[in-house]
């Protein structure tokens, strides 16, 4: 076996070292704590770069590009669980993907928290998140995945409310770790379940491991509850699981408050990386998901597990971009454009499989993170304002930013031809189309880049274009702000290098990672099922292709101009002014705005049962178990009091008393040792008396 | 009232009258002289009982009364001899006063 | 019950009381001696004429100058200002009136008196050694051990401490 494939293990180690290190590092040491991050990263990227050489040179030999490393962990009766990593094209390209992207967002962060005090903790814990996120990826085992999947969610609770003073971040970590526990429940579940059915968590296993021929064949004979078959069941409970990570619908009320962690965690975890975790996993399992049986095994994309999937999917990416359109907070928007695109990447898996879905995955990672780092550079431009009604006019104060924010924005978006985001998002839609079962999801995509042309073209009009509104609430903001602001100009200015550079380099990959993924040259497609591919300009005669494309393009053009039809020909004129489109429909404006009110409506169904069954059982431990327990120690408080009662005043007092007695005879009886001989022998006499009257007397009888 | 009882009472008498002394008088010396009266008491109920009781010994009597006349006169010297001793101790023959043998 | 029986034990009894209730010691050594005389003459009044003898030669003769020593050894002589009575004599004389009692009512009730006059044996002073000799010999050399031990506890007590004498 080869060396890279041996050492996997060192990828997610070696930033989990840094964190266990740096934990211990005192505050003051902010360098070496910074240092350890991104070196430890660094090391990690040039490892990943080894193992998808690897993967590179094997898939050019046609050689097995998959090996797993299996080790025996724990053993249980005669079983031993195993765990262990594969490296395969999958897992090659994540952990590229994501020590590359996290690299670059941890050198953005040592610009972007650098007047924060708690800058080591910071640093800790992003360590501790990649080391967690790479160990997931590689993970050959259901088991170790669901372990650093929950490592994972730890410290994305851990840096949401990395500002644990604010109540309202305080909130939003809680929201997130409780939100995804409820999907964690169903993984665990459905973990289970697949090991008592398969016998093994391991993926791939010499030909026994639980995504492979002969476990599957198994699973899917088999039936339960309500007609479908156990791997059904299985991927149902564990897609569950992602839809609580993935922030899909009804699961996705998490991830616009974790908007209150710092921006560079939003743009690693809440963009690129932990959300993507969903959608990873769906592609680790998805032989299990696309599983049909009957004459003989066959992964088909009509299964009922894919069916669900899509049909979520679907409903994600339209439901999240119809909120975005009616948010005013420049993070909440990518938010919510987040759970959006999440929703397509599930499409993606669902209609088209793996390779479809994971191209857009590491599109997604690139341009949004690039957009949540641009957001971050406005917003520590602009001294912390985060409304984008309250900003204007920023293209010519901050212009790398503008530039590279506009490139995030357009990839986003689907710009025709040059962009990486139009391959990938084309490549679904075109899946899409071609669905067996429906084509709703194809038009709900569809709509869902109108509107995402459409919101994001007014989040870029509030915030770069029209008059600037900074100045007059930056008199307000300074008094009210405690943050330490070292610059205290009142005009907006542009980040340092430190923090643009990241920008750049992102921006120029949004754009280049296209190429691998034209129908042209579908090398991203051939690479994860392990087959090479050449260029071909016939890839785009093929059927329904060309026409796809035309019909995003057109479409793209449109919400660009609804957008720039409503915002862009005049600016407002100050930031109180309602918005235009709330000015025309009000009342659909503030149901979007409210998030369609689910919030709301879990507020008082499910945390209010909580709340009243917490309270229930609160009572009840109070006054019936406790009162139990209280009975008890009452009865033995009062037997004792009993025995003391007793011990006092019957055993001591009759003990005493016998005491004195004998003291009190015994003085007694020492009167009559007076000393005096005379009274001896007045005793004397008296006794001869009585004894000669006994004797006689007695005689007498 | 025979004979012999009238020496019997006698010798009660003279008994009581020892012993009303012993016990209540102060002075030691007049407790040795009650106790000597007692004896001599009882030395003349054995002879009165020698005289007029029934005797299958002849000597019995006489023999006891010598006997217990040679006891007496050992037992009053020691016995002065101990309140002499007593005397330089306490300086004092009055009994009441000589009670450290208390218990 | 003659008359000078009857003055006899008169005598006896008075000498008896008086040697126990008078204040001065030496009256009442005198009227001790007085009391042996009387008991001396009823002895000889009883036929036992040895004991007479040996009563008037031991207690007068020892006895009584023996207690004529102690009372000025210990400088009991003379009137004393204290008290002659014990604070206890109540009891005491109830107690001896008690025993009297008791004596006087043994003597009324049970007195043997099978013979009213009995015939008065017949002792000799001859009889009496012969006896000591023979038949008392084991007695009499106990008494004489006693005197002895008498005599020198006697001697041993009364010594003066020569610390005492300093």
């Amino acid at each position: 076996m080869a060396w890279i494939v041996h050492n996997l293990w060192l990828i997610p180690a070696l930033p989990a070292l840094a964190a266990g290190l740096s934990a211990f590092a005192p505050r003051q040491s902010r360098k070496l704590a910074a240092s350890l991050a991104i070196g430890s990263m660094f090391l990690s990227l040039l490892l990943s770069l080894c193992a998808l050489t690897h993967v590179l040179r094997a898939v050019a030999q046609e050689i097995e590009t998959r090996q797993a490393f299996n080790f025996p962990w724990l053993q249980i009766g005669a079983d031993w669980l195993q765990l262990g990593w594969v490296l395969d094209p999958l897992t090659a390209v994540m952990v590229v993907m994501v020590s590359f992207v996290g690299l670059l967002i941890f050198i953005y962060s040592v610009g972007y928290m650098a007047h924060d005090e708690n800058f080591t903790r910071f640093f800790c814990f992003l360590s501790l998140f990649a080391g967690a996120m790479l160990g997931l990826v590689i993970a050959n085992s259901l088991l170790l995945l669901f372990i650093c999947w929950e490592i994972v969610g730890l410290t994305s609770y851990l840096l949401i409310g990395f500002w644990y003073q604010k109540p309202s971040a305080a909130a939003a970590a809680k929201k997130a770790f409780i939100t995804t526990r409820i999907g964690d429940l169903a993984f665990l579940l459905g973990m289970v379940w697949l090991y008592s059915q398969a016998g093994t968590l391991l993926f791939y296993d010499n030909g026994a491991g639980c995504l492979e021929q002969s476990v599957l064949i198994r699973l899917v004979a088999q039936t339960t509850a309500a007609g479908m078959t156990v791997s059904t069941g299985i991927a149902l409970l564990i897609f569950f699981g992602a839809v609580g990570k993935s922030g899909q619908v009804p699961l996705h009320v998490w991830l616009p408050d974790a908007m209150e962690g710092p921006t560079p965690v939003s743009a690693l975890i809440h963009a690129a990386t932990m959300v993507a975790a969903g959608v990873f996993l769906i592609a680790r399992i998805y032989p299990l998901m696309a599983v049909h049986g009957g004459a003989e095994l066959s992964f088909i994309h009509t299964t009922t597990a894919l069916r669900v999937v899509t049909w979520v999917g679907a409903i994600t990416a339209v439901f999240a971009a119809s909120i975005a359109v009616a948010q005013d907070d420049i993070k909440r928007i990518l938010a919510y454009s987040t759970i959006s695109q999440l929703g397509y990447m599930m499409i993606g898996l669902g209609v088209g499989g793996v390779a479809v879905g994971m191209f857009h995955l590491i599109t997604h990672a690139f341009f949004k993170a690039l957009l949540f780092m641009g957001a971050g550079s406005v917003i520590h431009g602009c001294h912390e304002e985060q409304n984008i009604r309250r900003m204007g006019d920023l293209r010519r104060f901050m212009p790398i930013t503008f530039a590279t924010y506009a490139i995030g924005m357009l990839a986003l978006c689907g710009f025709p031809l040059l962009f990486s985001g139009f391959w990938s998002k084309d490549a679904i839609l075109h899946a899409a189309s071609e669905w067996d079962v429906s084509k709703l999801p194809f038009y709900l995509a569809t709509v869902g880049v109108l509107l995402t042309a459409f919101y994001m073209t007014r989040q870029v009009l509030y915030v770069f274009f029209g008059k600037s509104h900074l100045s007059a609430s930056l008199g307000d903001s300074h008094s009210a702000s405690n943050t330490v602001a070292v610059h205290h100009s009142s005009t907006p200015h542009e980040s340092p290098t430190v923090m643009t550079l990241p920008l750049v380099i992102l921006a120029a990959l949004s754009i280049l990672l296209g190429l691998i993924g034209t129908p042209a040259w579908p090398w991203f497609t051939a690479f994860l099922s392990g087959q090479q591919t050449h260029f071909d300009l016939h890839g785009f005669a093929e059927n329904g292709v060309l026409a796809t494309m035309l019909l995003s393009t057109i479409v793209f053009l449109a919400g660009l101009a609804l957008g720039w039809w409503l915002y862009g020909r005049k600016s407002i004129e100050s930031s109180d002014t309602p918005d235009v489109l709330e000015q025309r429909q009000g009342k659909i404006f503030n149901v979007l705005r409210s998030g369609y009110f689910v919030d709301s409506l879990y507020q008082h169904t499910v945390i209010a049962f909580v709340t009243w069954s917490s309270r229930a059982c609160d009572w009840l431990d109070r006054w019936i178990w406790g009162g139990a327990v209280r009975i008890v120690s009452w009865l033995i408080v009062g037997f004792s009091w009993l025995s003391r009662s007793l011990d006092i005043f019957v055993v001591n007092r009759g003990f005493d008393q016998g005491c004195q007695n004998i003291s009190f005879g015994g003085q007694a009886l020492s009167r009559l040792q007076s000393g005096r001989t005379q009274s001896y022998l007045r005793i004397i006499g008296v006794a001869f008396a009585a004894f000669v009257l006994f004797l006689i007397w007695g005689h007498h009888r | 009232m025979t004979a012999l009882s009238s020496y019997l009472f006698i010798s009660a008498l003279l008994f009581a009258i020892g012993l009303a002394g012993a016990l209540t008088r102060r002075n030691a010396i007049l407790v040795l002289i009650g106790i000597e009266l007692m004896l001599n008491a009882g030395n003349l109920n054995f002879i009165a009982f020698w005289r007029f009781g029934p005797h299958p010994e002849a000597l019995t009597g006489i023999m006891f009364a010598i006997f217990s006349i040679g006891v007496a006169a050992a037992e009053a010297a020691v016995g002065l001899a101990l309140i002499i001793a007593v005397y330089r101790h306490y300086k004092t023959t009055d009994l009441d006063e000589i009670s450290s043998m208390r218990g | 019950m003659t008359l000078p029986f009857a003055i006899l034990v008169l005598l006896t009894i008075a000498g008896a009381a008086a040697a126990l209730t008078l204040r001065n010691l030496v009256h009442c050594v005198l009227a001790l001696t007085l009391g042996f005389v009387g008991l001396a003459e009823l002895y000889l009044q009883l036929g036992a004429e040895f004991v007479g003898f040996a009563q008037i030669l031991v207690y007068i003769g020892a006895v009584a100058i023996l207690v004529v020593f102690a009372i000025l050894l210990t400088r009991s002589a003379g009137p004393t200002s204290k008290l002659a009575f014990s604070p206890t004599w109540v009891l005491s004389s109830v107690t001896t009136a008690a025993v009297f009692a008791i004596l006087a009512w043994a003597i009324h009730s049970g007195v043997v008196t099978s013979n009213p006059h009995p015939t008065q044996p017949e002792v000799t002073v001859k009889q009496i050694g012969d006896a000591l000799m023979s038949r008392f010999a084991l007695p009499l050399e106990v008494v004489g051990l006693l005197l002895t031990a008498a005599l020198i506890g006697a001697v041993t007590i009364a010594a003066q401490d020569k610390r005492e004498m300093k």
